[in-house]
């Protein structure tokens, strides 16, 4: 770290140089840190972008750092933000320093507490990135609806604009709340600030302390809750005093600004740091102003410097404090010669008279003119920007200036997109730039898997603390979690670097991977005569002929000398695999000529011994051996006048995909969703299944090759491929005549379908390569035992053959699933998927079952899906993998939030069954009408095999028919519901997270209902979509995030759990371990007609195993005794059932053999062994103690009745058995 | 009084017998039981640098892998404060077994690269160990690589190492050498201090259920002493300057006064003593000792290479006339007709 004189404070009472300490972090450990510093009790719980508060906070009090007062924090993890929210409220209330972190959806769920806490008068400060709340779709990224929602609240809100505020407004909110009394809500943009790598000046113990006054904290002990003092708080009170009550609290209030005003100026004292509640910057003579808070000022400051510098007279009012919104400082902070306002929100508030700093504004102003602070009212207009982390430019900034120089500057306009429906939107210059050319603009191209941010931010870090620079870094990942695209944004310069917004001139590109250049325009950004770095492959000359002609072009044009290297080969060389990050590095530093050349270098490798220096010795070696290796690599094209050559981009999607497909999905997967007008979107977020299979990302180096020689039709490799890559299916061998040569095929043996054809055929631009289907074949050749039926072979060679054969597979026409028995291995794989090509990470282990979901039920679904990992592959845009069948059916989709899951999906299940009651209502009304015989058949039908059901499709189809002739009212009625005569399947999928912690509730209470519906918990045993922190079904000793010492307490038994119900079917299953179980339980649950629960163990990158293994170590579980199979079956005949069953062998692995083949386990023995080896053998102690217990349950007798507990439904199970109507 | 101590790597040592590599090293109280039963010293279970390689790559691989490649999940575990790659936990030992027991302590390392060998040598000799064993065993599987790169391949071992370590370095051999004199006296030329014959390691055996490649670990016997006994008879009479240890089949203070005769400085076991536990050295040491006051011996040294294929009445029974003797004899004991 460097220290260096940089503020020089002369508006501090007596001038004084203070040195301060560089680091450089992003906004989330900024704001931690401080958090850190000043609580004594932190309640936790993960939701993007804000859990690396969460997470650091828990790594620091594990590691023993300390507070301010010499203790070390407890973080407690709760269940869901409510009840982190709740145990704040509660360790407040007994008078210790509490903070929590949050975003979006958590922040809502906090709202009934924060209400309390503001009610109470407690100091208290909670960080909150601030990010979209769901409406039409989810999004994680920055807005401040979240913050917005709970403006209600009663709680200060201090916006932070910078990753340097977020620290300093951190304790600027600690500080004020103490003196105030009145909660803080910190908020700071999610993901710009949130995430953004910034050279910012550390906030040092002593200043700190110097922050908060003891005095403050004393008394806020003091009003904690004690017997020795007792009190009563939270009473309920009546009519006669409530609301005098209420108003009691008004002084409080009026106080803040003056509060947070003042801790503000003792802050600068102590760091020469200066803020002000409302902060003016521009012509001090300006007459046209824009008003807003948040991350995007910083474009906006930009945006008014070129403006005055080009002679205009434009101004931006920064708001720090948005509540309690001080009027008369407000005011005060204009400047007199202010004509025209223009007052900008990242939020939207559909039918309100406009967006809340708007309203505020507006009555501000309204208010100083009524009292006679202001003598006129200027014109003032509000418009929206930035909404879920859509860039805002100084160009858009520019823009809402121009508007409001206009004759009559539109109202509630909005800026960074086009609007062609309300026609809201302003026309922004794309010429307009305020970079400067002192300031370094570099962009990087890699794969998440290479290393390229993480190096990134490094070299952030690295110009940050060992240069006088001033850096920045800024980091977009694409919406996939295998082969995902990631574009590094950095910046750096003399100047301290506030561009909040992505880089738009680069005067250097680097593009990772090769293999980009097909898909992706790398040089769109570049500007003339900038550097191109390019990972090759190829020699010199060679590279230059593969690069797409359009690249060519785009290279001689604008001047840009290209420099490739062979990063790959040097990585290998040095035994670093595919992490090509510390081989660019270098690279990049010399070409970008940031520092001199032996410095960088020994920057670079003082930055690898900090990031990789725990890991030993040998890392280090290999990655110093990189970074020395680099240079001689790295060679200049010498760039030919003209471009030659064939090679073209290719097009996002393939011509023969459907309209939107290509009007809107394309342009998304180019990268180009920026430019959609509002028009090509669905206005309620519905969309189109069925999209993943235009989307070929071709990201497999290896794919698996079929050798039908060696084939035993086990179906395996179709059941277990997470991407729904590889396909079986059987077919008349007559199709074959036509056929592409080298499409592979064989007789099939099966005794079903006689005189079939077989195929196994890989889709080779949708595998993953993740090799999971190669692990679990288990047929081998005799002479060399290594060649399988199914090997991992080089894609490139085979991509031709591979590529004609799957599209001819494609065509071939399913088998009837009416003929084939689905509840099978091969019946299942030999229908068709509804799941396919999902973005999961390459081997997931959950998507696999709902694959298999979909070929059994897929037709017929309506699911409901928790937030995770599952509602992320299954519906983040571009595309989704949940498709349809020949006939148009197929799963229907739709995520709610991630607590409300089960009763979601309970919700879909009354519908379902409202309407069902409500068809044949009307169906026996209309019986006459529509036929005697086939209403009579459609009533009485028997649904519980594939055959039944069809023939149910054929009667409901003769029915709708008979219905389109009819015409009378209810008739139509009829024909409106008639569809759900059919029988419908509900499933209710999450995670762990969901079903163990912050849905617990919800789905007990589902199980309770007895309603027919279908729980699939897809148990990776953590919180897999935020990065693995630990829930309720973590098991002992496995080490996880808020787990970081290893889980001290064993997992939840959820089974066990349900069972007790008696009438609920529960399944422990891993496919790995028992494939023809996982599908009975499938089966067996979705024909059980009340609720059921499956609890399927879903192996995780987040457990640290060889995922080509996966399956293996599914196996292992079971062996162990880790995840005994079993099945409980409830039953409703008379006596003497039992209804738990086994299904698994008594233990024959021990656990740690098993466990220590998986990092989540074995990283505890590597940091701490004898800590490792107590819970271990507690961990083993929970298995013996379990198998003994369900050992146990096995002959206990129970019949639970299966009764529906809705009066007007007519089935039950017993009246089922009897000869219901199933 | 019978006199028991020997010299071993320039080492004075209590007695002859010697604890070689084995799992019962890994407790310092196992080995204060075999101090107290009269170990003359103990060689630690080796430290593999192969081992340490893997565990730091797996787990740099495993912590990269996904790191940074999604936006709501930048990392999948937490951040430990250690992850032990380091072999801290082996030196900790050395220095705990140096602290609490009296006779030499004697570190084992496996190194599979040059980097690993000197660095791991130069800790292990900071750790405090009284001398260091290099095992070195290499399976020449490459078509070009010739019997004369192999030796030049422990020679450079051997000299990498000496260069690093001022203490004691004894060099741990497998037998499979066309002229193993000559590699020893090479390798002493090159700064090793003694030899130990011969290293057994993990063979590959097949699994006939799971038709794979299995790991197989077999504990010595008796039977297998005669290999080295041949070698430390000629080697001693050869008058090359190390000090030399018999390893594999040693079993009872008849193996031990054998591997002695031949030429042994010291008798090494393991495998006896894993099968009867630590106390059984005190049985061999008594033995021995029995045997040499029965006889008469007045210390273990008149006994060392006393029948070396210098000293003993018959040198060709070391040689190829011995084979022939002894099938000669094998086969009339069973009374096969060799018709």
């Amino acid at each position: 770290m460097v220290r260096q004189v940089l503020f020089q404070d002369t508006t501090a009472e007596e001038t004084q140089d203070v040195t301060h300490e560089f680091v450089t972090v992003d906004g989330n450990e900024a704001a931690a840190h401080v958090a850190h510093k000043t609580s004594e009790v932190i309640a936790i719980y993960p939701i993007s972008p804000s859990s690396a508060m969460a997470e650091l906070c828990d790594g620091w009090s594990a590691e023993g750092k300390t507070n301010i007062f010499g203790t070390v924090p407890r973080v407690v993890q709760m269940q869901s933000e409510g009840g982190a929210a709740g145990a704040a409220h509660g360790a407040l209330i007994a008078g210790a320093l509490t903070t929590t972190f949050t975003s979006s959806q958590g922040l809502l769920l906090m709202l009934p507490n924060m209400f309390k806490i503001a009610g109470e008068l407690t100091p208290a400060v909670f960080h909150v990135a601030a990010r979209a709340v769901a409406t039409h779709a989810l999004s994680i990224f920055g807005d401040h609806s979240d913050v917005m929602a709970v403006r209600t609240a009663g709680w200060a809100m201090l916006c932070a604009a910078s990753v340097q505020e977020a620290q300093d407004f951190a304790l600027i909110s600690t500080a004020a709340t103490l003196r105030a009394r009145i909660p803080f809500l910190h908020f700071f943009d999610g993901y710009r600030t949130s995430h953004e790598v910034n050279k910012i000046v550390r906030v040092t113990d002593e200043q700190i302390t110097g922050m908060i006054d003891p005095g403050l904290v004393q008394e806020h002990r003091d009003r904690g809750l004690s017997p020795d003092h007792p009190v009563l708080r939270g009473s309920a009170q009546n009519p006669d005093v409530f609301f005098q009550a209420r108003e009691a609290c008004s002084p409080f209030y009026a106080r803040v600004p003056d509060i947070v005003q003042a801790e503000m100026d003792r802050f600068a004292s102590l760091t020469g740091r200066r803020y002000r509640i409302f902060e003016y910057m521009g012509a001090p003579d300006a007459t046209r102003v824009v008003v807003m808070m948040g991350s995007g000022a910083g474009a906006a400051q930009e945006a008014v410097e070129g403006l005055n510098a080009r002679g205009e007279r434009v101004g931006l009012l920064q708001v720090r404090l948005f509540r309690p919104f001080a009027v008369r400082a407000f005011v005060d902070a204009l400047p007199r010669s202010v004509r025209a306002l223009a007052v900008l929100d990242r939020t939207k508030e559909p039918g309100a008279p406009g967006e809340p700093l708007y309203q505020d504004v507006v009555a501000a102003l309204a208010e100083a003119v009524g009292d006679g602070h202001l003598t006129g009212m200027p014109r003032t207009i509000g418009g929206r920007y930035g909404l879920a982390s859509k860039e805002f430019t100084p160009a858009m900034a520019a823009a809402v200036f121009a508007e409001l120089d206009a004759a009559k500057p539109r109202n509630h306009f909005t800026v960074g997109i086009v609007d062609d429906v309300s026609h809201s939107s302003l026309t922004v210059d794309p010429s307009f730039t305020t970079e400067t050319p002192e300031t370094v603009r570099a962009l990087f191209y890699g794969l998440g898997s290479d290393g390229t941010v993480g190096a990134n931010k490094n070299s952030v870090k690295i110009i940050g603390e060992e240069t006088p620079l001033h850096a920045q870094g800024y980091f977009v990942y694409d919406s996939k979690k295998s082969g995902a695209v990631t574009i590094s944004h950095l910046r750096f310069g003399p100047n301290p670097i506030r561009s909040t917004y992505l880089v738009e001139r680069a005067t250097f590109v680097a593009c990772h991977q090769f293999n980009l250049l097909e898909r992706l325009d790398v040089l769109e950004f570049a500007e003339p005569g900038a550097v191109f770095l390019l990972n090759s492959p190829y020699a010199p000359g060679e590279t230059w002929e593969r690069l797409p002609v359009e690249l060519q072009e785009a290279i001689i044009e604008r001047g840009i000398r290209l420099f490739v290297i062979d990063a790959d080969r040097v990585a290998r060389e040095a035994g670093l695999g595919n992490r090509v990050n510390t081989v660019l590095q270098p690279c990049f530093f010399a070409l970008a000529n940031v520092m001199p050349h032996d410095e960088a270098i020994e920057a670079i490798k003082t930055a690898i011994r900090k990031t990789y220096g725990r890991r030993g010795e040998l890392v280090l070696e290999r990655n110093f051996a990189a970074v020395d290796a680099a240079l001689a690599a790295l060679q200049e094209v010498a760039v030919p006048p003209v471009s030659a050559g064939s090679r073209h981009r290719l097009p996002p999607v393939p011509p023969e995909a459907p309209d939107f497909v290509q009007r809107v999905t394309a342009m998304m997967l180019a990268g180009k969703g920026d430019l959609l007008p509002v028009s090509a979107l669905p206005v309620d977020g519905t969309f189109p299944t069925g999209t993943s299979r235009w989307e070929k990302r071709g990201i497999a180096a290896e794919i698996p090759i079929w050798d039908p020689s060696l084939c035993i039709e086990c179906a395996k490799c179709a059941l277990v491929c997470p991407h729904a890559a590889i396909r079986m299916k059987v077919y008349d061998p007559a199709l074959l005549g036509p056929a592409p040569d080298g499409f592979l095929h064989r007789e099939w043996t099966g005794r079903d379908l006689p005189g079939s054809a077989m195929t196994i055929q890989v889709a080779p631009d949708d595998c993953t390569g993740c090799g999971i289907c190669v692990d679990v074949c288990p047929a081998r050749s005799k002479s060399v035992l290594k060649h399988k039926s199914i090997n991992m072979e080089a894609r490139e060679p085979h991509l031709d053959r591979e590529r004609s054969s799957f599209a001819w597979f494609q065509q071939i026409p399913d088998v009837d699933r009416t003929t084939v028995q689905i509840g099978t291995i091969k019946g299942s794989q030999m229908v068709e998927p509804l799941f396919e090509f999902s973005g999961a990470c390459a081997g997931c282990g959950e998507t696999p079952y709902l694959k298999l979901l979909s070929q059994l039920f897929g037709d017929r679904s309506l699911i409901a899906n928790a937030t995770g990992c599952s509602s992320i592959y299954g519906g983040n845009l571009p595309t989704t993998p949940w498709t349809t069948n020949r006939d148009g059916r197929g799963p229907a989709w739709a995520n709610s939030l991630f607590e409300d899951n089960a009763e979601f999906g309970l919700g879909m299940r009354l519908a379902l069954d409202q309407h069902a009651l409500l068809a044949r209502h009307l169906l026996s009304g209309l019986a006459q009408a529509a036929g005697e015989d086939l209403a009579t058949e459609i009533l009485d039908a028997d649904q519980s095999s594939e055959a039944g059901i069809e023939q149910q499709r054929v009667r409901v189809a003769q029915l709708k028919e008979h219905l389109h002739r009819l015409a009378t009212p209810h008739a139509r009625e009829l024909l409106g519901v008639a569809d759900v005569l059919v029988k419908k399947s509900v499933w209710v999928v999450g995670g762990d997270g969901w079903a163990y912690d912050i849905g617990f509730g919800g789905l007990d209470h589902v199980l309770a209902s007895g309603r027919d519906i279908n729980i699939l918990v897809l148990d990776t045993e953590v919180y897999s979509n935020t990065g693995g922190q630990a829930s309720k079904a973590t098991p002992r000793a496995a080490v996880a995030k808020f787990a970081a010492a290893g889980k001290h307490v064993a997992k939840k038994d959820l089974g066990m759990i349900a069972s007790a119900y008696g009438n609920v079917y529960v399944a422990n299953i891993a496919m790995g371990a028992d494939n023809a179980q996982t599908v009975k339980a499938f089966v067996e649950a979705e024909a059980h007609p009340g609720p059921s629960l499956i609890l399927a163990y879903s192996h995780c990158i987040a457990h640290g195993i060889d995922m080509r293994a996966a399956m293996s170590h599914q196996r292992d579980a079971v062996a162990s005794g880790y995840w005994p199979l079993y099945r409980y079956r409830p039953r409703t005949s008379a006596s003497g059932e039992h209804p738990f069953q086994l299904d698994s062998k008594k233990p024959t692995l021990r656990f740690k053999d098993f466990a220590m083949s998986e990092a989540r386990f074995g990283m505890l023995d590597l940091a701490n062994p004898a800590e490792a080896e107590r819970l271990m053998q507690l961990a083993a102690d929970d298995i013996a103690e379990r198998w003994r217990l369900y050992e146990q349950i096995v002959s206990v007798e129970r019949t639970a009745p299966v009764i529906m507990d809705d009066e007007d439904h007519t089935r039950t199970a017993l009246a089922k058995e009897e000869g219901g109507d199933g | 009084m019978v006199d028991l101590t020997t010299r071993y790597l320039g080492l004075q040592l209590c007695s002859p017998v010697v604890v070689s590599a084995s799992p019962l090293s890994d407790s310092i109280e196992t080995l204060q039981r075999l101090e107290q039963a009269g170990a003359g010293a103990v060689v630690l279970r080796s430290l593999f640098e192969e081992q340490i390689v893997h565990e730091a790559l797996d787990v740099h691989e495993l912590l990269e892998q996904w790191t940074d490649s999604y936006v709501e999940a930048q990392s999948f575990f937490p951040s430990l404060p250690e992850y032990n790659t380091h072999p801290a936990a082996y030196l900790e030992h050395i220095e705990r077994a140096r602290r609490d027991l009296q006779i030499p302590v004697i570190a084992s390392l496996n190194g599979v690269t040059a980097g690993g060998w000197t660095r791991y040598a130069r800790l292990i000799q900071d750790a405090g160990a009284s001398a260091i064993e290099l095992n070195i065993y290499f399976v020449a599987a490459n078509a070009d690589e010739t019997a004369a790169s192999v030796e030049d391949r422990y020679a450079s071992i051997v000299t990498a190492v000496r260069e690093q370590v001022s203490i004691p370095v004894a060099v741990k051999l497998g037998p499979f050498f066309s002229a193993l004199p000559a590699l020893i006296r090479r390798l002493a030329a090159c700064g090793a201090d003694g030899v130990v014959l011969f290293n057994r390691f993990m063979q590959p055996d097949i699994d006939l259920e799971t038709l794979s490649v299995v790991p197989s670990v077999h504990l010595s016997t008796p039977a297998e002493l005669t290999l080295p006994l041949r070698w430390l008879a000629i080697l001693r009479g050869l008058d090359v300057p190390v000090s030399l240890a018999a390893s594999t089949g040693v079993h009872s203070a008849a193996d031990v006064l054998k591997a002695l005769l031949a030429g042994a400085d010291v008798a090494m076991m393991a495998s006896a003593l894993l099968l009867h536990g630590p106390d059984h050295l005190r049985v061999v040491v008594d033995g021995v000792e029995a045997w040499l006051r029965e006889r008469d011996y007045l210390s273990v040294r008149q006994l060392v290479g006393s029948l070396s294929q210098a000293s003993c009445p018959d040198p060709a029974a070391f040689e190829r006339a011995h084979y022939m003797k002894a099938l000669v004899s094998y086969s009339g004991l069973n009374g096969w007709s060799t018709g």
